[in-house]
């Protein structure tokens, strides 16, 4: 990909780097955009769901109540052919068929004229229900027969050998709970049925094709029988990514008994119930290192929680096994990944995507490995971190966009931490029990595989395709969702450059199944790289073309003249196989074409008669390969950041009886403007893969820093080594009263 | 039928009948087509369902009907005709206050009233008027950067 | 559908609560009745408006008191010249209580009659020994906050009674307050433990020690065991930590959504000893 002819470039044309404007920015701040929630839709009616109040259970739904009142109301029996959303096994259902398998699983649907009359009618249905034995958590499911939902394995040299070699053995055990996504906007659909049983879905979504498969499916009708739209979509961050299948599948249905529109749009409580949330984990590490630091052996176990239903899981163990060791250089590595169900609502995609779990461990693992050798975190770092040319543990050869020790440098450049981290744990030891905060420092190293793991995009052709329009300007056609992160423009910005036209000149297509090819789900951090380079062939295509066809013409004219001369033009591009190769089965070979870097520095401060631990200030170094646009760059950085401080210690997320305990947004406390730090961001530019200008994608990789960064500063300020979060003030003080810190 | 309220919405006085508890946010939203105002949590959390009565910062979530008798009602869409709001607006695209656009109308009815009482506000002042109106997207850092470019602070991480 | 009433005087508002057919509940700042008894679908049959009734909604003097309209809102409280001067720690309460929306609506009164055990004014009214003018149309009566509180969200208000105003002492000269909040996170939460403090000083001593707070049981509460340590002590070593184990050893808390009873006991201690560390000095601090 490196031989890309250069664009034509002048002041004018060159938008990647620069900062145009998110075209849909002003009509979101004065309020006139328009999510699912706000659409007027002639003759809509208004949907509810009937939720399970058990976490498993057999039980009948009594609708008798319902009969002759008008209302809509289906259950179970009303779904045709196999009542299962199609995803990537077959057992999750559109409505639970006489057994319940997780507290707020839908049991039944409604629709009637007002949402009030909706929920008035759930009312009238009588539930029976006959429990039966729950696993409710991973205690609960190791100890009971939990179906495993996925499993995988990673082998490379032979950790027996590396750790009886070894000068030190360090082990221990790393937990993270469950995180909302809580995005402001909550989950709903609007199903408009069309003329010959076609149906239009239009919603709050990143994955219109997901969904388009799901319905098509479920309908056992052709392709062309089904729209779907997205709206503006109140942001995402995975929890829009496989949930929606099931919300739209469930106002299809309605609409079409109804015979007319109807909406499901979910309020929180019902959205924070019924709705995806991240994988719990339990990750043990066994680490053999050489008296100098060196990584000699890794033995990890991968324990995740997937929820009731397979969902995601396969890929998100995949990811999350993948990741495990860190971005660090070991001969022997051997990691065992598994998923286990529970009776809890499913567990599914989230930022991240298992990453910031199995590297939540690696990091806090890496500075106990240090503690024990007595160096510092940084100089443990330094000593491990990938170097381009580095193997890993799946047998593959980083590239020279391996940029690890560049971003450690950065950090420390920019922060001071090894004599700050130094100076803070000499004041820990001498300070007295005074009541004033105490000020700590953490640092984390992480790595993000971009894209799909191993041959997820070798089998997604992932068309994309740009379209020349009258007065020089592109459309570009493309599957992939803004959902606040700037896609639009990004897409935009890198058509423009490739075609050497003015950002203004190109226009990106609504993500609607009826005008875009399915060029992928927006996930994964592949929109830029993915996407955005096959986007960049297509553009440099269009452009060469028409340039050709009237060489020394500006190219408006030239293209004007392309379309009088040939009629309409319309380029697509496809994934392109680079010819590497990943076994699904050994997890040997190329798992991620090409990986970001980053390293997070926290400060925070910890009030020892509290614990309570704030984040002061934060520098986010991150390889981002080539940033395409600054400000969305660094927005991804600094929002991703705060989503993992609030997992790292704020959102604290307890599941009793199968059901989650915080379940609104007063008792899921996500950070206020009062919680988050100052952020420094810095952006790297190490190219690499078949990104535009070797853009490498940055949605992600902001999530797997944070945590442990943050709980490393709690560590250097009070002493306490969290291993679980959220780190919490109680968690810290049943750590501390179980005697584990040094404080 | 129901109770009567008589109120002015936007500068435009506006008579409703119906139930006395009905919530300010479903009454804005539903029967006056004011969708800019949205729903995020419904107990007075997130903020972004944030108006001004008779001035003040509210949750519309959390005001019933009855209570805004007589009073004034101003919403997103009542602010965003000025120059004020254009200042702003422009700002928070501009620095990155604005991504997916759903806590961003109550944000910038919070501005709005922050800014009419403190036009140079500092970033803790600031931090602390947001507090109410939860943004799950930007970090707040790009939100921040807006109102320090508007006011012409420099800001320093 | 709920029947709303709109009194312009308080005695209406009273024979309107009185009418036990109309079963009218009083509304102010709603920010309870909207968030959690409409969602749970607790629908009044009837509500009587009370956030604008002169006589509820203003602060002044009275003699040695600052008197307090109960609909007084929080944003009015923290906002006030008497009330930041006298009674710093309830100015300090209403700055935490929710965010700015929330101030700008939620009320003095409400807090205390909604009577949730992590309300975040209350132990505050009762460290500073407020007492609270009570009205029906039966009449009126006056007691002490100490009486108010009777157990799980049970208060003393009978029937169609009413919180009218709240009387709080002006500190005599050499006193202190001080309120603290654990809550779950730095702003817009709510209470995992609240408390309040008050004394003042006289030469070495430090005397009318009251010590309240909330989130540690089914009401909030003074902490009596911790005060009877700390009355007439002068600065001692081991005085902090003896009045921080009375206070952890006084109080019943629970594990809810929100804490553990282990880091709720743990951290009431904690912060009665910094309390009383400050007071009297780093010479107080304990040396083992």
């Amino acid at each position: 990909m490196a031989d890309l002819p250069d664009p034509p470039q002048s002041a004018a044309t060159r938008v990647v780097g620069a900062r145009p404007v998110r075209p849909d920015g002003a009509a979101k701040a004065d309020g006139s955009a328009a999510y699912v929630d706000d659409l007027a839709i002639e003759g809509l009616w208004h949907g509810a769901t009937l939720r399970s109040e058990r976490p498993r259970a057999r039980f009948a739904v009594d609708t008798s109540a319902l009969a002759g009142s008008g209302v809509v109301c289906l259950t179970a029996a009303d779904v045709p052919g196999r009542n299962r959303i199609a995803l990537i096994a077959d057992d999750w259902p559109v409505l639970a068929d006489g057994e319940t398998n997780h507290v707020g699983e839908a049991l039944a649907l409604v629709a009637a004229p007002s949402r009030a009359a909706a929920f008035a009618a759930l009312g009238e249905l009588r539930v029976t229900y006959e429990d039966l034995p729950a696993e409710v958590d991973l205690d609960a499911a190791l100890a009971g027969s939990a179906r495993e939902l996925a499993a995988c394995a990673v082998d490379h040299g032979d950790v027996e050998a590396g750790l009886s070699a070894a000068a030190h053995v360090v082990e221990a055990t790393y937990e993270t709970a469950h995180q909302e996504h809580a995005y402001i906007e909550p989950q709903g659909m609007i199903a408009l049925p069309g003329p010959d049983s076609a149906v239009e879905v239009v919603g709050s979504l990143q994955c219109p094709y997901y969904v388009h498969h799901a319905l098509v499916s479920l309908l056992g009708c052709e392709p062309d029988a089904v729209r779907v739209r997205q709206a503006v979509t109140g942001g995402g961050f995975g929890g829009k990514e496989d949930y929606p299948d099931l919300i739209a599948a469930h106002a299809v249905l309605l609409a079409a008994r109804a015979g007319r529109p109807v909406k499901l749009v979910y309020d929180r409580r019902e959205d924070m119930l019924a709705t995806t949330r991240r994988h719990p984990s339990r990750v043990r590490h066994r680490t053999g290192v050489d008296a100098e630091g060196k990584l000699v052996a890794v033995d990890i176990d991968v324990l995740l929680d997937g929820g009731a239903y397979t969902t995601l899981s396969p890929v998100v163990l995949s990811r999350a096994v993948l990741h495990a060791a860190g971005p660090y250089a070991c001969p022997n590595v051997r990691i065992r990944g598994r998923v286990l169900a529970t009776h809890t609502a499913t567990n599914g995609a989230f930022r991240g995507f298992g990453a910031p779990q199995t590297q939540f461990a690696a990091e806090r693992q890496m500075d106990r490995v240090a503690r024990v050798l007595g160096l510092d975190p940084l100089a443990i770092r330094e000593r491990n971190a990938y170097r381009p040319g580095d193997v890993t543990p799946t047998g593959q050869v980083l590239d020279e966009s391996a940029s690890a020790l560049q971003c450690l440098a950065e950090a420390e450049r920019r922060t001071g931490f090894r004599a700050r981290w130094q100076a803070l744990e000499a004041e820990r030891s001498r300070a007295l029990d005074d009541g004033r905060p105490r000020a700590g420092i953490g640092l984390s190293l992480c790595w993000h595989g971009v894209g799909f793991t191993g041959n997820g995009e070798r089998r997604m052709e992932s068309p994309v395709a740009v379209r020349l329009e009258r007065g020089g300007r592109l459309a570009v056609l493309a599957a992939s969702t803004d959902i606040g992160q700037g896609t639009e423009t990004v897409l935009a910005q890198i058509a423009a450059e490739a075609a050497g036209v003015p950002f203004e000149a190109v226009e990106v297509a609504p993500p609607d199944t009826a005008l875009v090819p399915d060029s992928g789900p927006t996930v994964a951090s592949r929109t830029v790289m993915v996407v955005g380079g096959i986007l960049e062939r297509a553009a440099g295509e269009l452009a060469r073309r028409v340039r050709e066809g009237a060489p020394g013409l500006p190219f408006a004219a030239a293209g004007d003249a392309w379309l009088a001369e040939h009629g309409p033009l319309e380029v697509v591009e496809r994934y392109a196989d680079d010819g590497t190769e990943f076994d699904e089965e050994t997890y040997r070979g190329v798992a991620y074409a090409v990986h970001g870097w980053g390293a997070d520095v926290v400060e925070a401060s910890v009030d020892p008669d509290t614990l309570i631990a704030r984040t002061e200030r934060a520098t986010l170094v991150c390889d981002v390969g080539k940033v395409i646009h600054p400000l969305l760059c660094a927005g991804q950085v600094e929002g991703g950041s705060l989503q993992a401080f609030g997992w790292g210690h704020l959102e604290a997320a307890r599941v009793t009886g199968g059901r989650l305990e915080q379940g609104s947004f007063s008792t899921y406390t996500i950070p206020t403007t009062l919680d988050a730090p100052a952020m420094e961001t810095v952006l790297l530019e190490h190219p690499g893969g078949s990104g535009p200008r070797g853009a490498k994608g940055v949605g992600e990789i902001p999530m797997d820093g944070g945590a442990p960064a943050l709980a490393a500063a709690i560590e250097n300020a009070v002493g306490i080594a969290a291993t679980r979060i959220p780190a919490t003030p109680e968690v810290l003080f049943e750590a501390r009263e179980a005697g584990d810190d040094d404080g | 039928m129901g109770e009567r309220s008589t109120f002015l919405l936007n500068g435009e006085e506006v008579v409703r009948e119906g139930d006395p508890m009905a919530r300010l946010l479903d009454v804005l939203r539903e029967q006056r087509r004011l969708t800019g105002t949205k729903e995020g949590c419904g107990e007075g959390e997130c903020g972004s369902c944030t108006v001004l009565l008779d001035g003040e910062v509210v949750c519309s979530c959390l005001v019933p009907i009855v209570q805004v008798d007589g009073r004034e009602v101003r919403t997103v869409e009542g602010l965003a005709g000025d120059e004020a709001h254009a200042a702003l607006s422009s700002l928070l695209v501009r620095e990155g206050g604005v991504q997916c656009g759903a806590c961003t109308p109550g944000v910038v009815v919070t501005l709005r009233a922050l800014l009419e009482r403190d036009p140079r506000p500092t970033r803790a002042r600031v931090r602390e008027a947001l507090a109410g109106n939860l943004c799950r997207c930007t970090g707040y850092e790009g939100i921040l950067r807006a109102v320090a470019a508007l006011v012409g602070r420099k800001e320093r991480p | 559908m709920t029947r709303a009433f709109r009194p312009r005087s308080l005695d209406e508002a009273l024979a309107l609560l009185a009418d036990g057919e109309l079963a009218a509940r009083a509304i102010a700042g709603c920010t309870d009745v909207l968030a959690s008894d409409a969602a749970a679908g607790r629908v009044p049959p009837a509500v009587v408006d009370l956030s604008r009734l002169a006589e509820l909604r203003d602060i002044r003097t009275a003699g040695e008191e600052i008197d307090i309209g109960a609909a007084v809102t929080f944003a009015e409280l923290r906002a006030d010249r008497l009330v930041r001067r006298h009674l710093p720690a309830l100015a300090e309460a209403a700055a935490t209580i929710g965010a700015w929306q929330i101030q700008n609506r939620a009320t003095l009164g409400g807090n205390a009659a909604n009577a949730s055990p992590a309300g975040d004014s209350l132990p505050v009214l009762l460290a500073l020994g407020a007492r609270l003018d009570l009205a029906s149309a039966a009449g009126a009566r006056s007691l002490a906050y100490d009486d108010f509180h009777l157990d799980y969200r049970r208060t003393a208000l009978g029937p169609g009674e009413l919180i009218v105003r709240l009387r709080l002492p002006v500190p005599p000269p050499g006193s202190v307050q001080r309120f603290e909040k654990v809550g779950t996170r730095s702003a817009s939460a709510i209470s995992k433990v609240v408390v309040a403090f008050a004394a003042r000083r006289r030469g070495a001593c430090i005397e009318g020690v009251r010590l309240a707070a909330g989130s540690v049981g089914p009401v909030p509460r003074r902490l009596e065991a911790a005060e009877a340590v700390l009355e007439g002590a002068t600065p001692a070593t081991g005085l902090a930590e003896a009045a921080a184990a009375a206070a952890a050893a006084e109080v019943r808390p629970i594990d809810d959504v929100r804490s553990t009873a282990a880091y709720r006991r743990w951290v009431l201690g904690r912060l009665v000893r910094r309390w009383v560390l400050d007071l009297t000095g780093p010479d107080a601090l304990s040396t083992d």
